[in-house]
């Protein structure tokens, strides 16, 4: 009997749309707690495959009459799981394609709008890690800023779009996801930017990007903000004046954590400045996009994750927080479990780590958690 | 420590390393250990969680030569 597969794809088309869908995840019970599919009307089943086999009574809580989607971690038990269920009589089965690992690296482009130099910026979602990247184009020239491992995605939407990627920015030295920038620039004969605050312990060339420095991409313009916090070198991009691109300083919900690269105590009174004054100072229109999104409830209609910054004074408990040491708690106790491998990314992200893509794949995979609420 | 049965499941994808230890299992008596090897990474996490919802103990586990090897008490 043959599987019915669906590509990540195509799957992550239908999350975009809204569109209600089944999800039976058949890894295992705690792989699943740590991390999982997410959508607006996305239904999330977890039965471990072994399980699924055994208990009957789970099969009466599978929908009969729509579509069974099934994931695993890389593709194989969710297509065993996929047979299974067809045998059982369930007709509309599909396995996705490559499991959780393939989620994790599905980017889809979405425009954010349009600059008012005459280009436009899109947001690239990676739907099943909540990183956020962006690409601004104008006149045939382009910029990415925080661009993830997978060159492909932004490679062929250049060239889809008829645009020369020539320069790449970091907001900061990731730790949860391994940055695509340096790859890219070297791939595409760009330059790659890094804050040099965060470039201490770089092992390659890099230019090196800081406060007030401004780099035109065609009659478009970025300008450097120093904004520490959750790295010491933290730096964010206002883009034509319009829009704030706050890396992992500034979430939609929530707030950057201080303590990935281990200094959360000497780092919390730069973020609360950083939030508190200099964020302030900006102008409250400015449209803030994240490096990354914390829940589906912080995605759009059309699929994006934006706000403007005076809405996120208002409604983010991060930026109301009024007492200093009452912020202090919030962003060094408490904290949620660092990412899978942090440490290890850091090192790869300096250059200093050697390893082979399937490493890296599995470096990468799980949640973000970059912020603290 | 005394195995009782040795289950080779090298070169298997998931998810037959844990559908092959199951059927072990059932074979053997309570207190009886099993010795399963595999080379699928992502049985290590499967069959951890797996002892533990099933009430059988993970006595002990090791990685060598890209083989892992796991030592499963039945419950």
């Amino acid at each position: 009997m043959t599987v019915k597969l669906i590509s990540t794809q195509e799957i992550a088309k239908k999350v975009l749309n809204h569109e209600d869908v089944f999800i039976l995840d058949v890894r295992n019970t705690d792989a699943f707690d740590e991390w999982k599919m997410e959508g607006r009307n996305v239904k999330v089943m977890n039965a471990p495959f072994s399980k699924l086999t055994e208990e009957d009574a789970l099969l009466d809580k599978l929908p009969k009459d729509k579509e069974i989607y099934t994931i695993c971690a890389k593709g194989n038990s969710s297509k065993r799981a996929a047979e299974y269920l067809e045998e059982k009589g369930f007709k509309y089965v599909y396995s996705v394609e490559g499991g959780m690992k393939a989620w994790s690296e599905y980017l889809e482009p979405i425009k954010v709008g349009d600059l008012i130099g005459g280009g436009s910026i899109y947001q690239f979602v990676r739907l099943g890690k909540g990183c956020l990247s962006y690409l601004i184009e104008s006149e045939g020239n382009g910029a990415v800023i925080d661009t993830n491992r997978m060159l492909e995605t932004y490679e062929q939407f250049a060239e889809e779009h008829g645009i020369r990627i020539t320069h790449l920015l970091d907001t900061h030295l990731h730790a949860d996801h391994i940055s695509g920038g340096r790859a890219l620039a070297e791939k595409l004969g760009g330059t790659y930017y890094l804050p040099p605050n965060d470039a201490e312990d770089l092992n390659f060339d890099y230019s090196p990007i800081q406060d007030g420095d401004i780099i035109y991409v065609g009659s478009s313009m970025i300008k450097a903000v120093y904004s520490p916090g959750h790295t010491i070198g933290s730096t964010s991009f206002i883009i034509d004046d319009q829009y704030l691109l706050t890396g992992d300083i500034l979430f939609i919900d929530s707030i950057g954590r201080p303590d990935l690269a281990g200094k959360a105590g000497d780092w919390v009174g730069d973020l609360r400045e950083t939030l508190y004054e200099r964020y302030k100072e900006l102008k409250g229109e400015l449209l803030v996009l994240p490096a990354h999104f914390m829940g589906i409830n912080e995605m759009k209609d059309n699929g994006s994750i934006s706000e403007k910054l005076n809405v996120l004074y208002k409604q983010n408990h991060g930026l109301n927080i009024h007492e200093e040491e009452e912020f202090r708690k919030t962003v060094s106790e408490n904290l949620p479990p660092q990412p899978n491998s942090y440490e290890e990314i850091r090192q790869i992200n300096m250059g200093k780590l050697m390893t082979d893509l399937e490493q890296q794949r599995e470096m990468e995979t799980g949640p973000n958690r970059c912020a603290v609420r | 420590m005394k195995v009782d049965q040795v289950l080779d499941a090298k070169g298997l994808a998931c998810p037959m390393p844990i559908v092959k230890t199951k059927k072990a299992m059932n074979n053997l008596e309570a207190g009886q250990i099993l010795e399963v090897q595999t080379t699928d990474k992502g049985a290590k996490s499967d069959l951890t969680a797996w002892t533990k919802s099933t009430g059988h103990t993970m006595l002990d586990s090791k990685e060598e030569d890209s083989v892992y090897t796991f030592y499963i008490q039945k419950g």
